[in-house]
């Protein structure tokens, strides 16, 4: 990297915020920040409950047959996470990784630092104390290794298990050593001598499998789903149909008459904002699923609706599009928009509006949780993201200390941002409270649960609005989104997006524009609104990028040079002088928007997709692209639209740059995964209210991509792997830039525009 | 009380006719290697071969089961094709979280005993009622014709 960053110390979070805000990040955290405490911000991880532990004592043991036991203290969702950050410590610490056992850590922040997988930031966060972590095991047998032979340190090394005497060619296993190197001292940070790149045996060179793999193929593996104990009893939940309703009356008589049917229990609805609180109704439990399921279906219960009562998505779709034609709270504008559009000839102006449903997560997996409460302590095994947040709603409900809970991470069957929220664990420690003493107590979700009560991806209407000049120069941009916020989990009746939100590809965009506008709409929440993976980069990114689509058509120019030209040369920008701004909590200086790294994603995806090339009537090529959790995405669509409208996607090239790829194979893996949750929510997902209550409920209505509608071709190129870059995130970044690129190739198969998903079939 | 065939044992249950295998196996049974996805047949995430033919365990009611070859992903690794199809998925590093996979090789392996060589279009065919939600459908169709591939060589 030798371009010379100048960055502006504007600090994040400042004057837009007000005196007293509530401030939700992605990770869930609600903190009232005070405009004067912005001074004070931390970034990254040390910004994070918990923050981090890079203590090898916490990590690593080491047996004396020589088996080192690392701990992963973050859950397995899906995204490698359970296996790349042991081999990162593992790596460093020159373990071989067949004498390797990863165990999972229990929550306890205090302990391990942070434990929420949410935002991408597991390696973004990690990868650093993960490698001091274990070039400090690595010296402690280093050192131990010395005393031993009463040599100076510096003439061992550790290799491959054991640690060697360079001149005598003496050698110990790491299980000789292992006694004596706990008791060295633990190195300093600044004594640290971590690995040079070149001696990576496992960093970015795709040697290391899945640790649950084989069992995952055998059946073996064990999910939040799969918890058995002595005794265990299962319990499913009627909750009200709608957010906020509650319980009028219910009689179950006929549910305790189904055999197998155990008892009936009451969970209290929720009080003010939804936050992680269950959203109250009554829990059947049962000697198995299947009778809990069919003691539920016999109860016979009187709901009252409450204030949501009354949403409807097709009345509600009206309301945001107006709300995204009117003028809403600005926040962010260089320039003067208003007058260069004011000022403008009719030809010049070029306005269009978009439209993203709800979206539900959806994991294969539906939620579930087992409590078990004994002697003052409740025992919680269950799939979450946020272990610790599980923790805090069990004490919190059960009136106990943090320490008296315990909270064993399983598998999860997926998660999307969905099981960061533990309110299916409160539910089941709340049905476990009501059972006899050490009752183990699974609750699970159906399928059907789970549509109908999910944290729902919000639902939005995006109006941009351009003036082009006749050359094909961009002179002004407003972007305004009208979407109900996330922060209203957090705080009742919020409206307009959180400036976490609005930062999502909306604010944080580097076109070289003059007049640039971005405002967001002050509208309600109806449903409770979570964070799904990529979060509002989705809606932003769908509505900004088809429309810079729509802006190169206009001006007669190819997409790939428009958007490149729109982007101007390589530089980077601190967030901070586009608005006050949300950098995903990151330092800008560590993290810029570097548009040199974004340019090369475009040209990565474009090169593997041949862009440009000669295609059959009815194939399009599409291409989109997005900077969201520090990495840069650029995905080429190839689609082929048939006489009646369907669409065929034939090809996906995904390029992105993360920086540092610390496990490319798992990169890849969730890069491809992206493509098919892109084009799912894309041409397919769509989650709608009628009278407060969620439409579909299972796969047959809310449908997502299967293996034959799946392109047969994704190709993903992985770019730049500079690792003097701090890291970017993964999971979501893969994500936003799918579904503009699959209705930007649509137009140009077609020559129609789609600016509302899920796209069907093109009328 | 109905007897089932697992796998090979027999095992004894008391439960209800309507009861679904899934949960029978699942809950009482302590066999929780095929999973609840969907329970409307809609995901595939449940299924085990009867008598050797894919079926969607959740809407399968135990009554049907009894008397007949139940075989699960817990017995797949000394099933012939089985056993080629799991080492196909290592392979590929299919997973991601996993948890569809069960039912996407039980599936898989019913498909390659009935039609040993399957066509791209065969694969959707067979594959189309398996859901992946973290979208690991390119590598699951790369595991299967490698797997077909193997099972063929074999056969030589
Ligand atoms: S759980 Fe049986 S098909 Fe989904
Ligand atoms: S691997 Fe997660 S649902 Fe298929």
């Amino acid at each position: 990297m030798s371009t010379t960053v100048q960055l502006s110390r504007r600090r994040f979070l400042q004057s837009s915020l007000g005196a007293l805000t509530l401030a939700v990040t992605a990770g869930g955290l609600v903190t009232i920040v005070r405009a004067a405490d912005a001074d004070s911000k931390k970034y990254g991880a040390d910004s994070m409950p918990g923050g981090t532990v890079d203590d090898p004592l916490v990590f690593v043991s080491i047996a004396a047959d020589g088996t080192v036991t690392i701990v992963a203290h973050r859950a397995e969702m899906g995204t490698g996470v359970r296996t790349s950050l042991p081999m990162v410590v593992a790596d460093e610490m020159e373990a071989s990784w067949d004498r390797v056992q990863v165990v999972q850590a229990e929550a306890n922040e205090a302990r391990y630092g942070n434990q929420n997988v949410d935002g991408s930031r597991s390696m973004r966060h990690f990868l650093m104390p993960m490698r001091r972590a274990g070039a400090a095991a690595r010296q402690m047998l280093e050192a131990a290794a010395a005393a031993r032979w009463s040599v100076s340190v510096s003439e061992v090394k550790a290799v491959r298990h054991e640690v060697v005497h360079q001149s005598s060619g003496r050698r110990l296993g790491y299980g000789e050593l292992a006694a004596d190197a706990a008791r060295q001292p633990v190195p300093g940070t600044e004594q640290l001598k971590l690995k040079a790149r070149a001696d990576y045996r496992y960093i970015g060179k795709n040697q290391v499998r899945l640790v649950d793999l084989e069992a995952i193929g055998k059946g073996q593996a064990t999910y939040g789903m799969d918890m058995r104990l002595p005794g265990m009893v299962y319990a499913v939940v009627a909750r009200p149909p709608v957010v906020g309703g509650k319980l009028r009356r219910f009689d179950s008589e006929k549910a305790l008459a189904v055999p197998g049917v155990l008892k009936v229990v009451e969970i209290p609805a929720f009080q003010g904002a939804p936050a992680f609180q269950p959203l109250g109704g009554v829990a059947v439990v049962a000697r198995n699923t299947w009778a809990a399921i069919k003691g539920r279906e016999a109860l016979e219960i009187e709901w009252d609706d409450g204030p949501n009562g009354g949403y409807d998505s097709a009345d509600f779709r009206k309301t945001l599009a107006e709300a995204s034609r009117a003028t809403g709270k600005t926040i962010r504008d260089n320039g003067d928009t208003l007058s260069v559009w004011n000022g403008a000839a009719e030809t010049e102006r070029f306005a269009a509006e978009y439209y993203i449903p709800h979206l539900a997560h959806a994991s294969m997996e539906p939620p579930v949780a087992t409590v078990q409460i004994k002697e003052g302590r409740a025992e919680v095994w269950t799939s979450v993201q946020n272990p610790e947040a599980a923790r805090t709603a069990v004490a919190t409900r059960l009136k106990l200390k943090p320490e008296d809970v315990k909270v064993n991470v399983l598998l999860l069957g997926g998660g999307f941002g969905r099981k960061s929220k533990p309110d299916y664990v409160d539910e089941a420690a709340i049905v476990a409270r009501a059972m006899p003493e050490g009752t183990p107590v699974k609750l699970v979700w159906t399928r059907e649960d789970d549509i109908h009560h999910d944290y729902l991806h919000t639902v939005s209407a995006e109006r941009l609005e351009a003036v082009i000049d006749k050359t094909g120069k961009v002179r002004s941009w407003l972007h305004r989104s009208a979407a109900p916020t996330i922060g209203s989990l957090f705080a009742e009746g919020a409206k307009g997006q959180q400036l976490f939100e609005s930062a999502m590809s909306a604010i944080n965009m580097p076109y070289q524009i003059p007049n640039v506008r971005v405002e967001t709409a002050e509208v309600a929440a109806h449903a409770r609104i979570g964070w799904f993976r990529s979060v509002a980069n989705i809606p932003h990114a769908f509505a900004a990028q088809c429309f810079i689509a729509e802006l190169a058509h206009r001006a007669g120019k190819d997409h790939r040079q428009f958007a490149l030209d729109l982007i101007g040369p390589a530089r980077q920008i601190d967030p901070g002088d586009m608005a006050d701004t949300w950098n995903y909590t990151e330092s800008p200086e560590r993290y810029p928007y570097d548009t040199g790294r974004l340019r090369g994603v475009i040209e990565a995806a474009c090169q593997g997709a041949k862009w440009g090339r000669e295609l059959p009537k009815g194939h399009g090529l599409g291409l989109a692209f997005c900077y969201s959790f520090m990495s840069y995405t650029a995905t080429v669509v190839e689609v082929a639209v048939d006489e009646k409208g369907q669409v065929r996607v034939l090809a996906v090239d995904m390029a992105m740059d993360c920086g540092p790829q610390i496990n490319p194979e798992r990169i890849r893996a969730q890069m491809e995964g992206g493509a098919v949750m892109g084009l799912s929510l894309a041409l397919t997902s769509e989650i709608t209210f009628e009278k407060g209550r969620v439409k579909q409920s299972n796969f047959h209505d809310y449908q997502v991509l299967r293996h034959n509608a799946s392109p047969r071709v994704i190709r993903t190129h992985l770019v730049n792997d500079d690792h003097d870059l701090p890291p970017g995130g993964v999971g979501e970044p893969p994500v936003p830039p799918v579904a503009p690129a699959l209705c930007n190739a649509i137009f140009a198969a077609t020559g129609k525009r789609v600016r509302s998903l899920p796209v069907g079939t093109v009328a | 009380m109905p007897q089932l065939n697992v796998n090979g044992q027999t095992r004894e249950v008391d439960v209800p006719d309507d009861m679904p295998l899934l949960w029978v196996l699942r809950d009482e049974l302590g066999m929780t290697g095929s999973k609840f996805g969907c329970g409307m047949a809609l995901c595939g995430a449940c299924t085990m071969h009867l008598d050797g033919a894919p079926v969607r365990s959740c809407v399968t009611p135990v009554s049907a089961a009894a008397g007949r070859a139940i075989s699960t992903i817990e017995g797949m690794a000394s099933d012939r094709v089985g056993q080629v199809v799991q080492d196909a998925w290592i392979e590929n590093n299919v997973a991601q979280c996993g948890y569809c996979q069960a039912g996407q090789i039980m599936t898989a392996v019913g498909l390659l005993k009935t039609t040993p060589a399957p066509t791209e279009e065969q694969i959707d065919g067979a594959m189309g009622g398996n859901i992946c939600r973290c979208g690991t459908y390119p590598r699951i169709r790369a595991a299967i014709l490698q797997a077909a591939d193997r099972l063929a060589q074999g056969d030589e």
